[in-house]
């Protein structure tokens, strides 16, 4: 069977303009980390049923489901990046959610902008943060789990600090895993 | 601990929270299944073992709170943690009471969900950690396998370990039960002679005659149907060790001819005519009181100062009660390894009902309760029912001999009679041997028309 070339799509749902330049950036770090060339998809329409009015935020399992719903046919993973503030139902928030071993995973920029006391952080800073979040749900798209190594991008981050402390590359057991978990694909 | 070996049930009825949670932890490395109301958790917590339990407060049916109350009932080991949307001290407070680790209002910060984690694996590890040094304390509480906790018995297993590296004759007396038998074995494991044979012999359970050609053997034509030579038990045991088991039911004639082949270090077989020389070490057990029969004259004064040469004397089980989770835990063990089903301990209230029983057939009625226990279980833990013990004699002790016997007598009885008068199957509940039973039977003068009232002595 013919081996076609297939990609990372990086796509942006955002309720406001996506900033210059962040898509290529972030494009540029996933396609280097995980050897699979990523492409910048453009989406018009927006998921409408992941609101929750009461709790002010979005459902990040809703919107992961919709982005699965229309997903290209050379796409190897989906990336949806959103300003929209996440949340899963037990939890209070979440930056972003990911199906382990599967195909799409969401992150969202609305936490990363803020320091821990809610003021904007700046803008080098949140895409510092962002393109760590993009590559960790997508490593656990590729079958990895959180890393007990703080400074490996797979440690969990429950807060912008925990992000900041960690660095942007996986560490040496999670890239040889990787490399293991992508033969194996 | 490898997180994957953590298995977690998420038990909630809306979809998306399992899927969610479920995905968090997963992502975690945990292994998470979920289920979606709680009656079919209850059917997973009884099919399978769980680390943690997140259950939802609110559900249709069977409520979180009942599921908990399951869960600490089939796996008291498993950690519970109930979540809730509508927070309420009460139930909160409730929860606690009943014995979950501990109680989330949803939402939670997504720390706060970490660290509870990493707190409860982290004391599951000790736990765990817990569990392999009670083994080791096991090793170090037992005489192969003898297993005390007890000052008395420590007493005993270092006196037969002594006693084992001598050539003397040992009496064990203690009732049935108490593993007169495997401290035997023991000993003779622990001997110099251990590398020689281990013969065993239940006097009681033959007449006098085949007794007395089993023990010494007999030549071709001896009597009707000896049609071959035949070596005694004697011959067998030569270089290793002879346990006389129940030597307190032998006739006055055989006491005799033991006295002389103990002294004469020889003796002959049935029928013949050459004197047969042989090296073994005597062991010889009872649950009799030697001493009340040697002053009744039932028992030979010469022969019981022979085999009285190092005297061992088994406690029986309800006086050295403090062993009885030892040995459940011992038992359970050995019988999740026998059979083909998942046994992993008793509940609070079957351990309960343990203490408190008085256990006349001692650590051999211990080890068949427990048993039957394991094969009627529906779960992995052995509750109080699956136990088969009545309830009413757990209830209160005899402190007097009278009330012990008379406790004996209504206990064989009713088992006697709710076994049909089944004499193996009664004598396999009580921990006992059928001989023995029959002895009972014969002691008491039960009959199977007897009501279980006591008797009016």
């Amino acid at each position: 069977m013919a081996d076609f070339m297939s990609y990372i799509y990086l796509m942006w749902i955002g309720n406001e303009k996506v900033e210059e330049g962040v898509l290529q950036e972030v494009k540029d770090n996933v396609g280097g980390i995980f050897g699979v060339p990523a492409r910048i998809k453009k989406v018009e329409e927006r998921p409408s049923d992941a609101f929750d009015p009461t709790r002010g935020q979005y459902s990040s399992t809703k919107i992961l489901r919709w982005v699965l719903r229309d997903v290209p046919k050379d796409a190897k993973r989906v990336m949806a990046i959103t300003d929209c503030d996440l949340y899963i139902p037990v939890l209070t928030f979440v930056f972003g959610e990911a199906q382990l071993g599967g195909k799409g995973a969401i992150v969202s920029t609305a936490r990363l902008r803020l320091d821990l006391n809610g003021f904007p952080c700046p803008s080098r800073l949140c895409r510092a943060r962002l393109l760590k979040e993009c590559v960790h749900e997508l490593g656990h798209t590729f079958g990895l789990s959180h890393c007990p190594s703080f400074r490996c991008v797979m440690s969990r981050s429950n807060s912008v600090l925990d992000v900041d402390a960690k660095s942007g590359n996986l560490c040496r057991d999670c890239q040889s895993l990787l490399i293991e978990l992508q033969k194996k694909e | 601990m490898d997180k994957e070996k953590t298995r977690i049930l998420v038990v909630d009825d809306e979809e998306i929270v399992r899927d969610s949670l479920a995905g968090w932890l997963r992502e975690d490395g945990y292994s998470v299944e979920t289920a979606a109301d709680g009656s079919s958790a209850v059917d997973r917590i009884k099919a399978e073992s769980w680390a943690v339990l997140l259950v939802d407060l609110k559900m249709p049916g069977i409520d979180g709170l009942q599921v908990l109350e399951e869960a600490r009932k089939l796996q008291p080991k498993a950690s519970v943690i109930i979540m809730t949307a509508y927070a309420t001290v009460d139930t909160a407070v409730q929860a606690i009471k009943m014995g979950a680790y501990d109680y989330l209002v949803k939402p939670f910060e997504p720390e706060e969900l970490s660290l509870m984690m990493d707190k409860l694996i982290t004391q599951q590890d000790l736990m765990r950690e817990n569990i392999l040094l009670k083994k080791a304390l096991k090793q170090q509480y037992g005489f192969r396998d003898l297993l005390s906790k007890s000052p008395k018995m420590q007493a005993i297993f270092e006196l037969a370990k002594v006693a084992g590296q001598s050539h003397s004759t040992i009496l064990i007396l203690g009732e049935s039960g108490t593993g007169k038998e495997v401290l035997a074995r023991a000993i003779h494991a622990e001997s110099p002679r251990s590398t020689g044979p281990f013969v065993a012999v239940s006097c009681a359970a033959l007449t006098e005659t085949l007794l007395e050609s089993e023990l010494f053997g007999h030549e071709k034509g001896a009597f009707t149907g000896a049609i071959l030579r035949k070596k005694g038990k004697f011959e067998l045991a030569h270089g290793g060790t002879l346990f006389l088991d129940e030597i307190g039911d032998i006739s006055q004639k055989l006491q005799l001819d033991l006295l002389r082949a103990l002294e004469e270090r020889r003796f002959y077989r049935v029928g013949g005519t050459d004197p047969i020389h042989v090296d073994a070490r005597i062991i010889a057990a009872t649950n009799r009181e030697l001493k009340k029969a040697v002053e009744e004259a039932t028992f030979r004064q010469d022969l019981y100062y022979r085999l009285n040469v190092i005297s061992i004397n088994l406690p029986p089980l309800r006086e050295r009660k403090e062993d009885i989770p030892f040995l459940v835990d011992h038992f359970v063990d050995q019988l999740r390894a026998e059979m083909a089903k998942r046994v992993e301990g008793v509940s609070a209230e079957a351990m309960e009902l343990l203490m408190a029983y008085h256990w006349p057939g001692n650590v051999r009625e211990l080890r068949n309760v427990l048993e039957r226990g394991a094969v009627v279980a529906k779960g992995p833990i052995i509750q109080c029912d699956d136990l088969g013990l009545p309830p009413s004699e757990g209830e209160a002790e005899p402190d007097s001999s009278d009330s012990l016997k008379e406790m004996e007598r209504r206990h064989i009885l009713r088992v006697l009679n709710e076994y049909h008068w089944n004499i193996t199957r009664s004598a396999q509940i009580l921990g006992i041997d059928r001989v023995t039973l029959y002895n009972k039977i014969k002691k008491y003068g039960l009959r199977p028309d007897d009501e279980t009232s006591p008797s009016e002595e």
